[in-house]
């Protein structure tokens, strides 16, 4: 993706989503195949309310619209739609800090399209959260196949 | 003589009055919206449509997220409200009582995977969790999700939680 598009795309695609909007996402990066989005903490967002902590379905949201992405940046790519997604809680997020995923989509076939995700806090060597998930893939016409 | 049974409505208030501190203690409960509803010991979570909750505005559909995370707080009560269930029925904990400070640990989710079958409608979701096993460290539970009918699921789940350690550490 050309830079001009990349940003068209970062600046259109948190927009036309109402629920990546209201957990108050944003497009950080993105490359030919993957895509960095970040949330902000937010106390709204809270999970356990001893501790603070981010409740897994932020953490599955910001995922799942993260894989999306790097399915919608391919360049045959008209629309996706989530098939299945499993995500793996490897430790608590730490309270305070904006959390931020990266998801890259390794393989497309004419109709499905192999996505893995990873969700980071400030300590960028131990992830939060990994996914995995595969994602329907509908082909622009004349797109090659 | 035997003991009688309780009058109906001081049962009820007991169960409605835990089951009201364990949903409004977690605040992403309150930012989706989502609902609880008790029949016995059984749970049935509504989230009910607002405009927010989208994530496909053409269709339009229900973002996949926002439903991933409305299958995961409908597990994770299923599993804090058994486990609250046993302590007031007990007379273990009075739940005039409960504070967020006293509350039972909720579980934590150890993975989570979502199977979304047809698309998610602007309009009401409903969602029933099943805890399949639940031992004293891990549970598994299974949860279902539909919009206008019971037997047409538009996304199920199942996860794997850990479950909090018991106050007096014996494990």
């Amino acid at each position: 993706m050309a830079g001009q598009d990349k940003r068209k795309f970062a600046d259109q695609f948190i927009a036309a989503l109402p629920h990546s909007k209201a957990l108050g996402m944003g497009v950080d990066d993105l490359g030919e195949n993957w895509v960095q989005l970040s949330m902000p903490y937010d106390p709204r967002f809270v999970g356990d309310p001893q501790t603070g902590v981010i409740h897994g379905g932020a953490i599955s949201a910001l995922m799942d619209t993260c894989s999306g992405a790097a399915v919608l940046i391919h360049p045959d790519c008209e629309g996706t739609a989530t098939l299945d997604l499993r995500i793996d809680y490897m430790r608590a997020a730490t309270p305070g800090q904006r959390l931020v995923a990266r998801a890259e989509c390794y393989h497309v076939t004419r109709s499905v399209a192999f996505v893995r995700a990873k969700a980071m806090d400030d300590d960028r060597d131990s992830p939060v959260a990994s996914a995995t998930g595969a994602f329907t893939f509908a082909r622009a016409k004349g797109g090659a196949s | 003589m035997a003991k009688q049974p309780e009058p109906v409505h001081v049962v009820k208030e007991r169960r409605d009055k835990a089951l009201a501190a364990l949903v409004s203690s977690v605040p992403y409960v309150g930012f989706l919206g989502i609902q609880f509803e008790r029949r016995g010991d059984e749970l049935t979570a509504t989230l009910p449509y607002r405009d927010m909750l989208i994530g496909n505005p053409i269709l339009p559909a229900l973002h996949g997220g926002a439903t991933a995370a409305f299958l995961e707080v409908a597990a994770i009560i299923e599993l804090g409200w058994a486990n609250l269930w046993g302590k007031i029925e007990g007379g273990e904990i009075d739940p005039s009582e409960i504070e967020v400070q006293n509350l039972p640990r909720l579980p934590k989710t150890i993975d989570f995977t979502v199977d979304y079958l047809r698309t998610g409608l602007p309009r009401d979701a409903y969602a029933r969790a099943r805890i399949n096993r639940a031992g004293r460290r891990y549970a598994s539970v299974h949860v279902e999700g539909w919009q206008d009918n019971r037997s047409r699921l538009f996304v199920q789940a199942t996860g794997h939680f850990l479950m909090p350690e018991s106050a007096d550490g014996v494990e």
